[in-house]
């Protein structure tokens, strides 16, 4: 039996009804069209299915929509505000971190979500001393970065693209 | 995926009762596990019952100044706590190794501990496997055992326990806090897991329609703690060998002497391995490494591993070893996991 659903996409307010079945990244693409999340494994296994849920990144293929119900979703597409690109955008494209560009929205997601993370002083594994603020070495950037793989390997431009966009977020 | 239904409570009864009442109903919390189990058809429940709405996210500290996670806190949240990352630094760093940001960020403390085996056989439901199917076989006995057991399987089931989170509870002697249709109880976390023996469909000893509400660390412990965790590739991967492990060294007679110690192996059986023969060699002796291989061995000894998986006897030995070596290094040796010594 279908459930109602309401999710504000990258600021549009949708409601639906989704069988319970549906997965917010299939909710996204095949009901709402909504392409900037892409299905890469559909297992949580690569991250290219990575959106920001009320300002925190999660795979969208391991999420059953309904349970995010009146939430708030913020894919790669809606970080651009009137068609200007974001600062994680534009270094992106300057640091040529990407090949096909397939993990590119998932990884402009989980960068976004990381860098609030950090802003946080959330530590990671590699962070010396837990209690201490963070330095977003490069070091740290790629453990951070790590549920997001990139099958063209663009990995090392990916680091320094958010690690241009860590600087100038500062 | 096969259909099923889909509620969402706010209620700890309303969804420990809906339980008991279906059979085929199962909870939903962070997904990370279930839906993934979904998809591929190894869990076919009737009805979904989603408690991400359910108050239990906050962290409090308990009248003896030990910690309560409430069963919904994110993984993510409770790694950052500022009091998880002083006094349980261990749990931190148990929590900050498992899985990618993203599934920290949607993971809850109660599904972590009940996330099922990362069997390769398991998640494949067209091979046989006892513990998806009772009485169907084993895949992974003369199979694929790199992720297996080295300590404790049976002969029906080799599996073991992904959690890094579960490994650290374990040394921690953490108790996790049950809500069941009979009311409250409180399980030792080295209690919550079984081993394998005839019945491996069964993980925990938790029954049908039991919802975990919390779990409770005592308070911090006097010494040094890390958790250790070694891998097929550096990050967003599991345990091939874990070690989770507090040691307190007195240091006031002629010479140090071990007070006291708490092991916890991980990737190396069914649930996460409180090592207590290592311990108990430990316990009063001087800390140097003839004292660390002994404890170990003894610890190892008991170890039967399989054709796939005969390298995770030296590497938990190295693994151990390694571990007790920086905790007990003296105050110059680098160390990232030190609670500092509570002791008066
Ligand atoms: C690609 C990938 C890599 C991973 N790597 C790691 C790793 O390196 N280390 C690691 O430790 N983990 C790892 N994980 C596993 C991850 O940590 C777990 O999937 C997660 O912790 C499960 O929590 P959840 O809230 O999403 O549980 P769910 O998927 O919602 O539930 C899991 C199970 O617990 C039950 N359940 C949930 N909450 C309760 C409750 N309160 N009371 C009773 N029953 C409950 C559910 O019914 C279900 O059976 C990985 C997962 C993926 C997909
Ligand atoms: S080891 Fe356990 S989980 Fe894996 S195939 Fe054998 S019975 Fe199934
Ligand atoms: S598609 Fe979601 S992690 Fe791969
Ligand atoms: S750019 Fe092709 S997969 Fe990353």
């Amino acid at each position: 039996m279908d459930h109602p659903l309401n999710l504000t996409v990258d600021g549009q307010e949708h409601t639906l009804a989704v069988d319970p079945r549906t997965t917010l990244l299939d909710a996204l693409r095949d009901r709402l069209g909504v392409m900037s999340p892409k299905k890469g494994c559909d297992h949580g296994q690569c991250g290219a299915c990575t959106v920001l849920v009320d300002g925190r990144r999660l795979n969208s293929c391991l999420a059953l929509a309904l349970s995010h119900d009146a939430a708030a979703v913020t894919t790669s597409d809606g970080l651009a505000t009137d068609g200007e690109l974001s600062p994680l955008h534009r270094a992106f494209l300057e640091q040529d971190a990407f090949q096909c560009g397939y993990c590119t929205p998932g990884q402009v997601c989980s960068a976004a979500g990381m860098l609030q993370e950090a802003a946080d002083d959330a530590p990671s594994v590699v962070t010396e001393d837990l209690e201490a603020p963070v330095d977003l070495t490069d070091e740290e950037i790629r453990e951070r970065m790590s549920g997001n793989l990139c099958r063209c390997g663009a990995y090392v431009n990916i680091v320094a693209a958010v690690s241009q966009a860590a600087e100038e977020s500062r | 995926m096969n259909p099923f239904d889909y509620i969402r409570t706010t209620d700890t009864a309303d969804a420990v009762a809906v339980l008991t009442e279906r059979p085929d109903a199962v909870f939903l919390a962070g997904g990370t596990n279930l839906v993934d189990h979904l998809k591929l058809g190894v869990t076919e429940p009737g009805l979904v019952v989603d408690i991400n709405g359910l108050d239990l996210t906050d962290i409090e500290v308990l009248d003896d100044s030990g910690l309560r996670i409430g069963a919904m806190v994110r993984n993510s949240d409770a790694a950052a706590d500022m009091r998880v990352r002083r006094d349980y630094p261990m749990l931190s760093r148990a929590l900050l190794s498992g899985a990618s940001g993203q599934l920290r960020n949607a993971a809850s403390m109660g599904g972590n501990l009940l996330q099922r085996t990362r069997c390769v056989y398991f998640q494949d439901t067209s091979t046989p496997c006892n513990k998806r199917e009772p009485g169907s076989g084993c895949s992974a006995i003369g199979g694929y055992t790199r992720y297996h057991a080295i300590l404790g399987a049976s002969q029906d089931c080799v599996a073991t326990h992904p959690s890094d989170m579960a490994v650290a509870l374990a040394a921690l002697d953490a108790t996790v806090v049950v809500l069941g249709p009979h009311g409250e109880r409180r399980i030792p976390v080295d209690e919550l897991h079984r081993l394998p023996g005839e019945q491996p469909e069964r993980d925990t000893i938790l029954e049908h329609g039991e919802l975990i509400t919390a779990l409770e660390l005592p308070p911090p412990r006097a010494g040094r703690s890390t958790y250790r965790k070694i891998r097929d590739r550096a990050s967003y991967a599991f345990a091939l060998v874990s070690v989770a492990a507090t040691v307190d060294v007195d240091d006031s007679g002629p010479k140090p002497v071990i007070r006291e110690a708490a092991i916890a192996l991980g990737g190396v059986a069914h649930k996460p391995w409180r090592a207590r023969a290592a311990e108990a060699v430990l316990r009063g002796a001087e800390p140097n490494e003839k004292t660390f291989l002994q404890a170990a061995d003894a610890e190892l000894a008991a170890a039967e591993p399989l054709e796939g998986n005969r390298f995770k006897v030296q590497m938990a030995r190295g693994a151990i070893t390694t571990v007790l070596t920086e905790l007990t290094g003296g105050p110059e040796s680098k160390l990232d996991d030190t609670t500092e010594d509570a002791h008066e």
